[in-house]
């Protein structure tokens, strides 16, 4: 369903994907995990088409992505739904009204019909009583909440996750878990990128590590915990001596690079 | 010294490439203007007009009347001396109308609406809510590039005329009560040497100036890095630009009329 084959890429000088591939298959979820800097962000952006590869080849639902024609992504991005680190609402528009707004824009249905989707994809995230509050008046765990709404709310066959859980409390985060597993369960195929651990190994069908932008280690979360490769090893158990504590990277300042432009 | 002239080349380069995106920029959201005739579009644009509007309406009119009174004063008691303070009303209301009232808006717009546009849409940049329009596949020059600058383009003419209608009250309130100059005559002056060619001059700058500091405003705010320091700088520039460009474009629209 999401192939990634070969890909490199260089941000602001620094190689951030050194011949990264990466399959995922159709109804699975692939978590991705890695220090800050290895390219998890970058890498679900080669996927939606806001970055393209300087070398490689990306293929999502069959179509191929990394040429980068207009087209083919926004014929792709129709069935990618996308939550952002931190929801990446609208301030001036209320929940129901940034739920909406996709379908809205597309005039792909008729009002009626678009606000009985509306709540039905806030009952499903659990937030039928806050579609008329603004972003700013809810929480952090509630807005990324409505982000997985919006990201839901046009029936999407692929949803990539960026950092879902970073910054909630764990029953918040509980309750993000549970609603990636609820799409599991529904045949979504997902990418996950995260930091958290606990999540990573709950909700995982493989995971994959990232380090010195190509995959360390991939397999299913009970291969990766039982992993003889001390990288993995001390990734997991977040020990400060290893292999990966020698490559101290700062995070790139992603928003840098600006392929596709606004103006399209 | 090569380190200047490699800094110097360096500001140059951004420079244009910042002309470049602003050109695209407008050069895209004119190709998009088919796009208006959806109603939710012009609500859109209507809602922004009216708070350009109302968030300038207050400090144009205190600007415009004191600029008015200022030009007045300075002008009259100049005129004064030589005896010929009827004259107060063509100098008042052909430099409000045909110059300083189109400046004075664009300026006050740069400040209160441009450098606003600017750290918006690089809030929004900097928090991806333009790569999460992207992704939806809703394209960021029609959803909030073309209304602000549809917005923008009709409130300057509109802010033009009452701040020069409302400098003009400045100038009579300062001839009728420092300079002696009766209403009548500060008038009938005044409607002596007032063209409808002065008239449009005023507005064609307004409409100028209005896309100007549209254009530079969207084109800082979606060029913005980094957080709360990036927008704060877009801001910044943003008016630093839009001030130089009124300023240059403003003399050239002159020159063009007036030769």
């Amino acid at each position: 369903m999401i192939t990634m084959e070969e890909v490199h890429k260089v941000l602001g000088g620094r190689k951030i994907l050194d011949g990264l591939s990466l399959e995922v298959e159709e109804g699975e979820t692939l978590v991705i995990l890695g220090r800050s800097g290895t390219g998890k962000s970058v890498t679900l952006r080669h996927i939606i088409g806001l970055l393209t590869p300087d070398q490689g080849r990306i293929t999502v639902l069959g179509e191929e992505i990394s040429a980068h024609r207009p087209e083919v992504l926004r014929r792709v991005r129709l069935k990618i739904g996308y939550l952002f680190q931190d929801g990446a609402l609208l301030n001036w528009l209320n929940i129901a009204d940034n739920i909406a707004l996709p379908l809205r824009e597309r005039k792909a249905h008729q009002e009626d019909l678009i606000q009985s989707r509306v709540e039905e994809v806030l009952s499903e995230v659990e937030l039928d009583a806050h579609g008329l509050k603004f972003p700013s008046e809810i929480s952090g765990g509630m807005r990324k909440r409505a982000g997985l709404a919006r990201a839901l709310v046009d029936h999407p066959s692929i949803v990539l996750h960026d950092e879902p859980t970073s910054g909630l409390d764990p029953i918040s985060s509980n309750v993000i878990n549970h609603l990636i597993k609820k799409l599991k369960g529904m045949g979504i195929t997902q990418m996950v990128v995260t930091h958290d651990m606990s999540s990573a190994f709950d909700i995982a069908d493989r995971i994959a590590l990232l380090h010195e932008g190509k995959v360390r280690a991939l397999g299913t979360p009970k291969e990766i915990q039982e992993s003889t490769d001390p990288a993995v090893q001390q990734f997991i158990q977040g020990l400060v001596e290893g292999p990966l504590a020698r490559e101290l990277r700062e995070e790139p300042d992603e928003s840098e690079p600006q392929e596709e432009s606004e103006a399209s | 010294m090569a380190g200047w002239i490699v800094a110097l080349g360096a500001f140059l380069g951004r420079s244009a490439d910042t002309t470049g995106y602003g050109l695209v920029l407008l050069s895209r959201t004119i190709a998009s203007a088919p796009h208006l005739m959806s109603r939710r579009r012009i609500r859109d644009c209507l809602d922004l007009a009216y708070s350009y509007l109302t968030g300038s309406f207050v400090v144009t009119a205190v600007v415009a009347l004191f600029t008015g009174m200022i030009l007045a004063l300075n002008s009259g008691l100049s005129l004064q001396e030589l005896g010929q303070e009827s004259l107060i009303g063509r100098i008042v209301a052909v430099s409000l109308i045909r110059e300083m009232g189109p400046f004075m808006t664009a300026l006050i717009l740069t400040a209160s609406i441009g450098s606003g546009i600017a750290a918006e849409i690089g809030t929004m940049k900097v928090s991806e809510e333009i790569d999460a329009l992207r992704i939806m596949s809703i394209s960021p020059v029609r959803f909030l590039i073309l209304p602000r600058m549809v917005a923008l383009t009709l409130v300057t003419p509109i802010l033009t005329i009452y701040a020069g209608l409302i400098g003009i009250l400045g100038g009579i309130f300062v001839s009728y009560f420092q300079l002696g100059v009766g209403w009548l005559a500060f008038r009938n002056d005044a409607l002596e040497v007032l063209e409808f060619e002065d008239i449009r001059t005023g507005l064609i700058k307004s409409v100028v100036f209005g896309i100007t500091i549209a254009t530079v405003g969207c084109t800082q705010g979606l060029l913005t890095r980094g957080g709360a320091t990036g927008v704060g700088q877009a801001a910044r520039r943003a008016v630093v630009v839009t001030f130089l460009l009124v300023i240059i474009i403003g003399y050239y629209i002159s020159w063009s009329f007036l030769t």
